[in-house]
């Protein structure tokens, strides 16, 4: 994975990409603010929010054994998975105990997070991504850019080629008709849904007092995995735990508004263990921590767990707008992901590390977000974590010596006066009519496309000293 | 649980659950009080009685591009009838304890009751599928299944290509917090506002992937 | 009122007539202004850009520098903000609660807070007969919450005509460190924010921030683009022809 600023170089250059970009996140950012304004007391309902999920993740252990219980009263089974690898392992044993070489899966940005579908694939079992979206990224091969439509890189056009080439019931005669699109769908996974014997869905939210797990979804394909195949599999983050049912009465009025901008998401399904007569006969749910702790250990750096994965943030994030989701790597995307993606991952690589600095601060986030996670404070404070990992290094880089030196010179004001005059001195050198056209090492880039205005020979504490001796 | 970490489910139990316990360190447990501010009925603006209420539900259904219609209880039977032979259909399917009353008129369209439970080639041949609902919600055009009287299992109403929905009056409820107040929880429950869509297309939306393509609501007055 | 001015090491060196706008203007509005000698830089780069220890230096720096001060003001909101909103966060990183004190002491406000909200003055008596739009940077947007204090004070301004800026609430993409580590997308960001501008019409864009306006007028400058940039501070100073 290439650092941020490198995959937003090439994603910055796919004008088709900048299109589809601007258009789709435009349209959601306005249907998101209309449907929050107009349910009056919005704030009151993100304060709760906000409150419900610290009261969730701070009492976790006791929520989560509180789970477990409730889901095995109700018939389904809990199992616990410290990592990646070890989720991908108990799914894929209990598809092989289902006898399935097939698998449904509805959308989930927790099973892209661990790799699920390659890990099946290794063990024969091939998993059938069933949302539009979801289906179009993996029939191209592609990765998702778009937390609610991950296929958002991709214009209907792009995504008619791709039907026609890889559908083999989609004729010639497919349109480029997002309804047309939706129907070639339908038929194309009908018969996978009425065969398949296991499906794999995620969680939007696991209510511990009750052992009931909540999907919110529009196109009607979670609702088929979780009530037609015999065997269902959740796979869920620990932080996706709300502690009562009650609770749910702000979040279900949260997500819809800050996700799709609907008023209510077109399905919510909850189900709580397995119902004679009336679904899957086994449910297994799989708790996954791959990282989450780590997260949850930093007072500053676990509110971004409080995230329900409304997509609001990338919505109205001018950075995402145009470099799109892929360049945050293939976690999770946007302003979520650059504070959740190097906490769940750690900022060892340099890939990792740059995504804190893939933001300008400008704080557009922080204002929509539904559980108020304040996302340029998570991301200042993961910049320090950054920069103190690389402290340690035997080498230190020059960036480092460049901001040690900065404060240095300006911890005293002697020190500061003397190098304001030597730098005034050395910019005037280096304008021609009033203005600098190339600035030397790290400035550089800033030159690249902008001018600087060269120093005026006289600093304003000059001119203060001048003024009054 | 064993010292290896071994828990009922297998897996990592006893390590996932040490790990939150030391990450959470002496913040662990606490649990901050919940501001609940937010309006949990129907402000004035929206309703100010029961007449106001039903109107709300109504255009919001339709906003969430369902077909909604209101009838007497005398007249229940006819508007059902009615609206599947508009939609032409010959065959659906029923729960098996949908009132008789409701049926009565059909004329011309075979209504398989799910008893025993017909299996999932069938529900993807019908034309169709009939129920009623355990609640419903004005202020988002919401219906609510719990699989109780009238509404049989889940499957009934995913899978077919059209839901008729039948909402008495009373079951219609304010706000979202009206509704999780009176559902229980531990039945499987099923919201639905609207017919099928999505959004995985230039983020715009647009009607009918896998679940019914087509909603419509009866609601019923008294 | 005797104002401790706080002037950005930025607009120190590159900008002094801000400073010299708001000494010309807070002593046209007849008020003393002093300026501690021992400032330097707030912190700011530092902090955003990840180099906490050495903020929390500047920090205590800078608040000693203000100690005692009665009120103190900075045409930078980038910089008020820091130290109001950044300073407890920098202190919380150090764990430096003599730090967060010291902070708290500070009565720090933006330019058009303390004109509007200390002084209770929208007409300062400026005249600048020129087309202008504003743009609303993030700090002072969303940090500080200045919300329409600053139209208030250019529509009092005589001669001036005041247009609005589309998409005014869109970051201009400068973003401290971000120019620089993600040139290309500020670049992107700041191409968009000139169309705006030019979309205006205008001869001026003012904003409170030196930083933003260095990075549209860098861009503007680049491009020929005839507009120029002005701090908000130097509009409101401008009396005209006696």
């Amino acid at each position: 994975m290439p650092k941020f600023a490198a995959a937003a170089r090439s994603a910055l250059a796919d004008t088709g990409l900048r299109r589809n970009l601007r258009g789709g996140i435009a349209a959601a950012r306005e249907r998101e603010a209309a449907a929050a304004a107009e349910l009056g007391g919005w704030d009151d309902l993100r304060e709760a929010g906000r409150a419900i999920r610290d009261a969730a993740l701070l009492d976790l252990d006791a929520h989560l054994e509180e789970l477990e219980r409730a889901v095995t009263e109700a018939g389904g089974t809990v199992h616990w998975a410290a990592d990646a690898a070890e989720a991908c392992e108990i799914v894929t044993g209990l598809v092989r105990a289902a006898g399935a070489d097939e698998v449904v899966k509805a959308s989930s940005a927790t099973t892209r997070e661990i790799g699920l579908t390659a890990a099946l694939a290794r063990a024969g079992v091939t998993a059938r991504e069933t949302a539009l979206a979801d289906l179009a990224v993996q029939l191209g091969d592609d990765e998702p850019s778009h937390l609610l439509s991950p296929a958002l890189h991709r214009d209907r056009a792009e995504i008619r080629e791709l039907f026609r080439r890889t559908m083999p019931a989609a004729g010639p005669d497919l349109t480029d008709d997002p309804a047309g699109l939706a129907a070639a769908v339908r038929v194309h996974l009908r018969e996978r849904f009425l065969r398949a014997r296991v499906a794999v869905t995620g969680a939007n939210f696991l209510v511990a007092e009750t052992g009931t797990l909540v999907v919110l979804e529009s196109e009607g394909n979670a609702r088929m995995c979780l009530t037609l195949p015999g065997t269902l599999i959740s796979v869920a983050g620990i932080d996706k735990v709300v502690p009562t049912w009650a609770d749910m009465e702000v979040f279900l009025q949260l997500l819809p508004r800050s996700s799709s901008g609907d008023r209510m998401t077109p399905y919510v399904a909850t189900s709580t263990g397995v119902t004679a007569g009336d679904g899957p006969r086994a449910f297994h749910l799989v708790l996954l921590d791959n990282g989450r702790t780590r997260a949850l250990a930093d007072e500053v750096g676990r509110t971004a767990l409080r995230c329900i994965r409304c997509s609001a943030c990338m919505n109205v994030c001018p950075v995402y707008e145009r470099a799109g989701g892929r360049a945050y790597g293939p976690v999770y995307p946007g302003p979520i992901g650059a504070i959740l993606t190097p906490q769940l991952r750690g900022v060892d690589s340099a890939a990792d590390a740059s995504l804190p600095y893939a933001s300008t601060l400008c704080g557009a986030c922080a204002d929509v977000c539904p559980v108020k996670i304040d996302i340029p404070d998570v991301l200042v404070h993961l910049r320090g974590t950054v920069v103190e990992s690389r402290r340690r290094r035997p080498v230190p880089p020059p960036e480092l010596m460049l901001m040690r030196g900065l404060a240095w010179t300006m911890g005293d004001p002697r020190r500061y006066e003397t190098a304001l005059r030597r730098g005034t001195r050395w910019a005037r050198l280096l304008s021609r009519g009033g203005r600098i056209r190339r600035l030397p090492g790290l400035l550089g880039k800033w030159t690249e496309a902008r001018d600087l205005p060269a120093p005026p020979s006289e600093s304003f504490r000059a001119w203060w000293t001048r003024r009054r001796p | 649980m064993t010292a290896s970490g071994e828990g009922p489910g297998g897996g990592s139990r006893a390590e996932v659950l040490r790990r939150v316990r030391e990450a959470l360190g002496g913040a662990r447990g606490t649990r901050p009080p919940v501001p609940r501010r937010y309006a949990r009925r129907l402000t004035d603006d929206e309703a100010v009685n029961r007449a106001d209420v039903l109107a709300l539900f109504t255009e919001r259904v339709a906003d969430n591009r369902a077909s909604v219609r209101h009838v007497s209880a005398d007249e229940l039977g006819t508007a059902v009838a009615a609206a599947l032979w508009g939609r032409e259909a010959k065959q659906i399917v029923v729960p098996a304890d949908l009132p008789f009353g409701w049926l009565a008129e059909l004329d011309g369209v075979r209504a398989l009751a799910d008893t025993p439970a017909v299996d999932v080639d069938t529900l993807a041949a019908v034309d169709g599928v009939v129920t009623g609902c355990a609640a419903a919600i004005a202020q988002t055009g919401t219906v609510v299944l719990d699989g109780g009287r009238a509404q049989g299992r889940r499957a009934l109403t995913a899978v077919p290509a059209y839901h008729l929905c039948v909402v008495h009056a009373d079951q219609i409820v304010g706000t979202v917090p009206e509704a999780v107040e009176r559902l229980d929880p531990a039945r499987p429950l099923t919201w639905i506002s609207g017919p099928s869509a999505t959004h995985g297309i230039e983020m715009v939306r647009v009607e009918g992937v896998h679940g019914p393509l087509h909603l419509e609501v009866l609601v019923v007055e008294d | 009122m005797r104002v401790a001015l706080s002037v950005a090491c930025f607009d120190d060196a590159l900008f002094p007539g801000t400073g010299k706008a708001v000494t010309v203007l807070l002593e046209r509005l007849g008020h003393e202004v002093a300026y501690p000698p021992g400032q330097t830089c707030c912190g700011q780069i530092h902090w955003t850009t990840g180099y906490h220890r050495e903020a929390a230096d500047l920090a205590r720096a800078y608040t000693a520098a203000f100690e005692g001060c009665e009120v103190v003001v900075a045409p930078s909101a980038s910089c008020a903000a820091t130290v109001r909103d950044g300073y407890p966060r920098i202190a919380r990183t150090a764990r430096d609660p003599g730090l967060a004190r010291a902070a708290e002491g500070l009565a720090v406000y933006e330019l058009t807070e303390f004109l509007v909200d200390v002084l209770g003055v929208t007409d300062v008596g400026a005249y600048f007969p020129h087309r202008v739009t504003y743009h609303p940077s993030c700090q002072s947007a969303r940090t500080l919450g200045v919300a329409d204090r600053p139209l208030r004070l250019l529509r009092a301004v005589r001669g001036l005509d005041l247009v609005e800026l589309p998409a005014a609430g869109e970051c201009c993409g400068f973003g401290g460190a971000f120019a620089m580590k993600n040139s290309d997308v500020s670049v992107a960001m700041v191409a968009d924010k000139v169309r705006h501008v030019r979309d205006t019409g205008a001869d001026v864009v003012c904003a409170v921030d030196n930083s933003c306006l260095a990075h549209i007028g860098g861009a503007l400058s680049r491009l020929r683009g005839g507009v120029r940039t002005m701090h908000l501070a130097e509009i409101l100073a401008e009396t005209g022809p006696a």
